[in-house]
């Protein structure tokens, strides 16, 4: 099928003139130049003519067309500009957000507060690659791990325990305040370390399950964790109110760094007071998916990523190689569970709240799904399937539902369709591209190939 | 370990021990209840066996199978037969069966197409993907549901009978839970001799053990997996007729939820095995209908999902072959 596709089009390309041989015989510079100015011009007339057109579309362009055309690696210390410019692309994004062209079909570019979203649930993709893209375990129930983080911070920066009093370089905090209230800065890390501990208690037991099984155990935790939080205001008859039930936790201390920093070295005292709060918490979020980013990275390429993906790979003869399976399994759980815990204390602090409403399994599909489509085991491919996915969810399908309803005269109600259209998405992408659209190669090579043995009774059709 | 998983046990037991005594009557009226949840989980674990024997996939679709049927299921009793509470009891038995006939069939021709176009092109690949791939046909699958029928749930008039089929000193049993016995006994008897006794049951059975075996000796693994698909989308749409029936009221994720408990009860029973699918279903309907309607400390409703998804977790770690699966090298 793929085959057959490509084969069709590189014939009607050779019908202009352009045929393979000719195409792999260019310089990989004019190449990517081609490829990308094709591209480009391509969106540029659909902005054009669908969109509305704002100069600003072809100064994007012109970035856009720098940054991929010349070949940065040759030069001393290119490895940087791509990455250093991506990330000065996203700390400016509050300037330049309200001159930025409207695109065909999505509409505008994204709101500050949805780039916040996007970034965190970067975050918690990230963390759940560590687990399926590295290591190969499929985890159904990542959105308990997100729910302990924001209730870490739930519990660690607000009034709920009333009659406990606890200031741990919290910043604002009003009159008569009461409960446990440490600066964000130091929950962050508390909570990462609190849901990896809980991540490895549940790994423990469950881990030398076999893949599917471990899907199910783990789909199971995912199921009573918002329950124990739907119901923990009065756990078990004591009397205890240990998460507020389904009002949730409100209101969370936002992270800042207090009235001598903000008149010293003009660090915003509070974000939640700032002018520009969206701003402070989507620099803090790239920050921490930086963070992320750099930790995936290195430990991809330690001695310990090496063993989950020789895990993922042939568990068998990974153990036969001596790698210890548990205790590798379970450090691949806890690490993703420590990204897991840490963004979820962050979007609590941004939500200010954190409420049981928001850790059904849908949202643990809907991590997945991030992780899937972007390609399992790749960090680009995960960050970009996170953001595009949390734009759909938080903006892009309302956009792109009613620009469907005015060019159609329908009455779709689209959103409320979201987790059909994930659906979509993930038999698709499994279906046809199960490496993901930005693929790690050896993960494709590996999908490709199949780890099992090829069946018999297809092996006339396999071949094809 | 083995130690403290006897110690739960015999916890429950003497929970169930005390709660007997303190209201006989009450007792065995809950257990009723349970015994019919029971059979209508057992309907949907049955589906979750058949696959998992032959293919070891988990379908997670399957639930939502299920749910496609019960909802095809209320709207054919209430809309094209237009029964009512006032109906004769033979145009009752009639739209029952008529229903029950369209519905298993709907359901089976559903299942066996999901096979064929989403998990027939991943067989060759890591099992993580089909797995995935299922995960995905469900969210389809309930937003099919949400655009026919809406997010709201669709209400079934109470068209069966209430009166009680027999009351003795307190123990009542009422024509509404036999009616559900009466639909599900039969279906799983025709599935067992379907699977023990014919030839097409030899494949399944055959094709489930070693499929490149069964390819060798000339059974068409393709069709005999289709066939099983078929038979268990039968099973969800006979399920889903019933819970229109008995509960009522149904929508999208009713599906989902119900079919995560009735593949808790085939991993209990042992996944694979047809007769350990109905003890389990059977044991988890109880269990579920003790929780709820017990009043010495039983948690309640609020927490049924989570005490059935500790017995799934505890099933897996403390003997992942189920009661009645038998050992197996990979099981752990």
């Amino acid at each position: 099928m793929r085959q057959s596709i490509v084969r069709g089009w590189w014939s009607a390309l050779g019908a202009v003139g352009l045929t393979e041989p000719r195409w792999r015989a260019l310089p990989p510079g004019r190449r990517r130049a081609i490829k990308t100015a094709t591209w480009l011009a391509i969106l540029l007339v659909l902005i054009a003519l669908f969109g509305v057109w704002k100069i600003a579309a072809l100064a994007i362009a012109a970035v856009v067309a720098l940054l991929v055309v010349p070949a940065w690696n040759r030069i001393p210390g290119g490895k940087f500009v791509l990455p250093v410019a991506v990330l000065g692309i996203f700390i400016c994004y509050p300037w330049y957000v309200g001159w930025m062209p409207q695109l065909p079909i999505f509409g505008p570019f994204p709101q500050l507060s949805t780039v916040v979203v996007m970034l965190i649930f970067s975050m918690m993709a990230l963390g759940l690659n560590f687990v399926v893209g590295y290591a190969g375990l499929l985890d159904l129930g990542y959105v308990a791990f997100y729910a302990m983080g924001a209730y870490m911070a739930g519990w660690f920066a607000s009034n709920q325990f009333a009659n406990q009093h606890l200031d741990l370089g919290a910043v604002g905090l009003f009159q008569g305040w009461s409960g446990y209230h440490i600066t964000i800065w130091l929950l962050l890390p508390m909570a990462g370390v609190a849901t990896a501990v809980i991540g490895i208690l549940i790994g423990l037991p469950t881990l030398r399950l076999r893949g599917d099984y471990l899907a199910i155990v783990t789909l199971g935790f995912g199921e009573i964790m918002p329950q124990i939080a739907r119901n923990g205001d009065n756990l078990f008859g004591t009397g205890f109110n240990l998460t507020n039930g389904t009002g949730g936790i409100t209101p969370i201390d936002g992270p800042g760094f207090g009235n001598w920093a903000q008149t010293h070295l003009h660090l915003p005292a509070n974000y939640l007071n700032a002018q520009n709060f969206d701003s402070l918490y989507l620099w803090t979020a790239i920050g921490l998916v930086a963070i992320t980013v750099f930790c995936s990275m290195r430990l991809r390429d330690s001695r310990l990523g090496r063993a989950w993906i020789a895990i993922r790979e042939d568990e068998t003869a990974a153990a036969a190689m001596g790698i210890p399976l548990m205790r590798t399994k379970t450090w691949a759980y806890a690490t993703g569970a420590f990204f897991g815990g840490v963004a979820g204390a962050y979007y609590a602090s941004y939500k200010s709240g954190a409420f049981p409403d928001d850790f059904f399994f849908n949202i643990s599909v809907f991590i997945l799904c991030m992780v899937i489509l972007g390609g399992m085991g790749n960090i680009w491919g995960v960050i970009f399937g996170a953001c595009f996915l949390a734009y759909l969810d938080r903006e892009g399908l309302s956009n792109v539902g009613a620009w469907f309803n005015n060019h159609f005269h329908t009455n779709l109600n689209v959103p409320l369709y979201e987790f059909g259209i994930y659906g979509v998405i993930i038999v698709i992408v499994m279906l046809f591209r199960p490496e993901g659209l930005i693929p790690s190669q050896r993960r494709a090579a590996e999908l490709h190939e199949g780890v099992h043995d090829e069946p018999l009774y297809e092996a006339e059709t396999a071949g094809a | 370990m083995p130690l403290v998983a006897s110690l739960l046990v015999l916890g429950l037991f003497a929970w169930l021990i005390v709660n007997f005594l303190k209201g006989p009557a009450y007792f065995t009226n809950i257990a009723f209840i349970g015994l019919t949840n029971g059979a209508v989980y057992a309907l949907v674990a049955l589906g979750y066996t058949l696959v998992y024997g032959i293919l070891e996939l988990i379908n997670f679709a399957h639930g939502d199978v299920f749910m496609l049927g019960g909802l095809l299921s209320a709207t054919m009793i209430d809309a094209v037969f237009g029964v009512t509470t006032k109906s004769s009891t033979g145009f009752l038995i009639l739209a029952i069966v008529c229903t029950m006939g369209v519905a298993m069939l709907a359901c089976g021709v559903l299942n066996a197409t999901i096979e064929r176009v989403a998990y027939r092109p991943l067989r060759g690949a890591p099992r993580l993907a089909p797995l995935i791939t299922a995960i995905g046909m469900s969210f389809i699958l309930e937003d099919v549901a949400i655009g026919w029928k809406g997010p709201g749930y669709t209400a079934l008039p109470n068209v069966l009978p209430k009166g009680s089929v027999f009351s003795v000193g307190g123990v009542t049993y009422t024509w509404e839970k036999l009616i559900v016995i009466m639909i599900t006994a039969p279906v799983l008897f025709a599935l067992v001799y379907l699977v023990q006794s014919t030839r097409q049951g030899k494949a399944m059975r055959a094709t489930a053990q070693d499929r490149d075996a069964a390819a060798m000796m000339g059974i068409n693994v393709n069709r005999t997996i289709s066939f099983t698909f078929l038979i268990a989308g039968g099973l969800a749409g006979a399920g889903g007729l019933v819970y229109a029936l008995y509960f009522g009221q149904l929508r999208y994720d009713s599906g989902f939820q119900l079919g995560l408990i009735a593949f808790t009860a085939a991993v209990l029973g042992g996944i694979g095995n047809l007769p350990g699918a109905v003890l389990g279903a059977l044991i988890i309907g109880f269990i579920q209908a003790f929780n709820e309607g017990l009043q010495w400390h039983s948690p309640g409703s609020d927490w049924t999902e989570s005490i059935v998804f500790s017995i799934l977790i505890l099933i897996l770690v403390f003997r992942p072959e189920g009661l009645l699966g038998e050992r197996t090298p990979e099981g752990g």
